[in-house]
């Protein structure tokens, strides 16, 4: 089994690997793209997934470092790599002003705060007079890479997306099995408990959005470079609401199963995108499925699976050792 | 010409009267949103949807049809109370229980439909609506004057917002439904039928967003899209006024309102983000909201 899944991972690497070879076979700016919506979907899936917290407007971050990496590369002429971390380091500002005022409710509550401030943020977006309005940025230069790899071409641009997007994953992969990961468990298993262990709840809670915002920013910000464009659609709700859907789709309630749900979505979008209003009404239809029978998500289900098979087993063993308790105690889990 | 803050006083108070409409439609939406919440304990997100169908649906009777406003008025948040009825039995009804965020994605997913399937029928250009001929003139108010049919959304809105407080707070089906709403295994033991409520509450709740939508079809174009921009501003509302009360919940959705259309005056380019600037200075001074109660969040 472990085996099997190594043997795929190395493979699926290897044809990601050499996606910018054969052009003619798939598109390497559709792929870069669903790269950008991956770790986008993984660092909303940090703060939902892993932070039990939901955000109903996660795009604000997302188009916001896309329009911030625009206007550091081409109205103030900043080289790419600074252009990213300006693009980032606005995302992470913005993830504490609204985080800071969200996390004063919980749930629901949060949910309706952040789409209220996003709206603002888009509003915002709308009347700046750098963003070009309906138009969008456009023309936002790739540059180069240190000054060495020139970024117009698709295969360094690619390579580029990609090496980031792992790193992000990697960031988050950290992030949930630190000594911090531990305590953002036990603050979403049980608030009042953490509180009276001692932990700074709020500030533990607020360190995640900002760490989740400051990775959606990575993402947009590599959107908007790879596209040379930000435009409205980034910062509107209907992202907002397509990254709640990768969410949903991949499992709410793992960390990386949103990018599962973002390569669906993703995909059913470039491929229905002539249909214009089809989209949205097919996206919501999924959407309604999802909820009424499909809560735990594709990478939910498959883990489900999977322990119920190790449950099984370990009871299989210990049937034959012939102890009753433990079996007991195995197949309750 | 008298003056306020250097500005005209007509100008002034032509603003304040729009922002009069507007808070009526933010109350309206609001107070449903507020009894489908207290109710259901679901954040119903298609309200906005729900709007749009009100406005769709008097367009549809007006062009289809040949019936006329009036009939609009009483038929469409009927027809929409109704589907939002069938709504509530087929689907939200298997979300009881879960957790209340599945109620939000599930009418989230809704918007979605039915916004995207009305766009697909009727495109994304606003259908015109005609005011009703009795409606059409205009009230000299010595300072100023208004039009009629301003004068009659502003009547009409505070009449059904009073009528639902009253429905809640005085009658015999309120105060089962307040029985409901806090005890709901000790009501259904009185041999109340406590599902039946959650229906008609929806229903209700979807009839009064449906009755909104009728009365903005002549101010604002009807299209796909009327409605999800007004519910989010409707969202913020809630988190301002908190949804423990009802007379709370209309009184800061009309005085958003006015602020919304004063800062037009003052200061247009923050007139679309006001309300939210609004909500995070609560959010800042009282995280309640003003009429919330502690530890209802």
């Amino acid at each position: 089994m472990r085996a099997t899944l190594r043997v795929a991972a190395i493979l699926g690497l290897l044809l990601l690997l050499a996606v910018p070879w054969m052009p003619t076979v798939v598109y390497p700016v559709f792929v870069m793209k669903l790269f950008c919506m991956a770790l986008f979907a993984c660092a909303y899936g940090l703060l939902l997934g892993f932070g039990g917290m939901m955000s109903f407007g996660h795009a604000a971050f997302f188009g916001g470092a896309a329009y911030l990496t625009g206007v550091a590369t081409k109205h103030w002429g900043l080289p790419t790599e600074l252009g990213l971390v300006v693009g980032m380091a606005s995302a992470a500002l913005l993830g504490l002003v609204i985080g800071g005022l969200a996390i004063r409710r919980q749930g629901i509550y949060l949910a309706m705060i952040t789409l209220a401030l996003a709206q603002m943020v888009y509003f915002i977006f709308l009347q700046a007079p750098f963003t070009g309005a309906e138009d969008g940025m456009q023309n936002i230069p790739r540059g180069s890479l240190l000054g060495v790899i020139d970024l117009r071409s698709d295969v360094a641009m690619y390579y580029l997306v990609m090496t980031l997007t792992a790193l992000g994953l990697w960031i988050i992969h950290r992030v949930v099995h630190s000594p911090f990961g531990h305590v953002i468990v036990a603050i979403r298993e049980h608030e009042p408990r953490a509180v009276s262990l001692g932990y700074p709840v709020a500030r533990y809670k607020l360190m995640l959005f900002v760490l989740s915002a400051a990775l959606s920013g990575l993402a947009g910000s590599l959107k908007a470079l790879v596209f040379g464009l930000a435009a409205l659609t980034d910062v509107h709700w209907h992202l907002s609401g397509d990254v709640v859907l990768m969410a949903l789709l991949g499992g709410m309630h793992t960390v990386f199963g949103p990018a599962v749900g973002a390569a669906l979505v993703v995909g059913l979008q470039f491929y229905l995108d002539a249909l214009g209003g089809w989209v949205t009404l097919i996206t919501g239809i999924v959407f309604m499925v999802c909820v009424l029978s499909f809560r735990k998500g594709i990478v939910g289900t498959l883990i489900e699976l999977a322990e119920r098979r190790a449950a099984r087993g370990a009871a299989d063993a210990v049937r034959g050792s012939g102890s009753a308790t433990l079996q007991n105690r195995e197949s309750s889990i | 010409m008298s003056e306020v803050l250097g500005m005209p006083l007509p100008v002034l108070a032509g603003q304040t009267v729009l922002g009069l409409v507007n808070g009526c439609f933010y109350a309206v939406l609001s107070l449903g949103l507020a009894v489908i919440f207290g109710m259901l304990k679901i954040v119903n997100f298609a309200h906005g949807a729900f709007f749009m169908l009100g406005g769709f649906g008097a367009w549809m009777l007006l062009t289809y049809v040949g019936g006329n406003y009036w009939l609009a008025l009483i038929l469409v948040p009927l027809i929409v109370g109704a589907l939002g009825g069938v709504f509530e039995r087929s689907f939200i009804r298997r979300l009881y229980g879960l957790d209340p965020i599945y109620g939000l994605l599930l009418t989230f997913g809704l918007v979605l439909a039915l916004e995207g399937g009305f766009r697909v029928a009727y495109g994304t250009s606003g259908k015109p609506f005609p005011v009703p001929e009795a409606l059409r003139g205009v009230f000299d108010m010595g300072f100023m004057v208004m039009p009629l049919y301003r004068i009659w959304v502003i009547v009409a809105a505070l009449l059904a917002c009073l009528g639902t407080w009253w429905l809640i707070e005085r009658t015999r089906l309120g105060a089962m439904l307040r029985a409901a709403t806090e005890k709901p295994a000790l009501t259904q033991s009185f041999g109340i039928d406590v599902p039946r409520m959650l229906t008609l509450t929806y229903a209700g709740g979807v009839a009064l967003a449906a009755f909104a939508g009728v009365l903005a079809a002549p101010i604002l174009h009807v299209n796909s899209g009327m409605g999800s921009n007004l519910v989010i501003i409707v969202f913020a509302i809630v988190v301002i006024g908190g949804m423990g009360s009802v007379l709370g919940s209309i009184v800061t959705a009309l005085g958003l309102g006015v602020i919304e259309a004063l800062t037009k005056v003052f200061y247009s380019e923050a007139s679309t983000t006001v309300i939210f600037v609004v909500m995070a200075l609560v959010l800042l001074l009282r995280p309640n909201g003003l009429f919330g109660r502690e530890g209802a969040a």
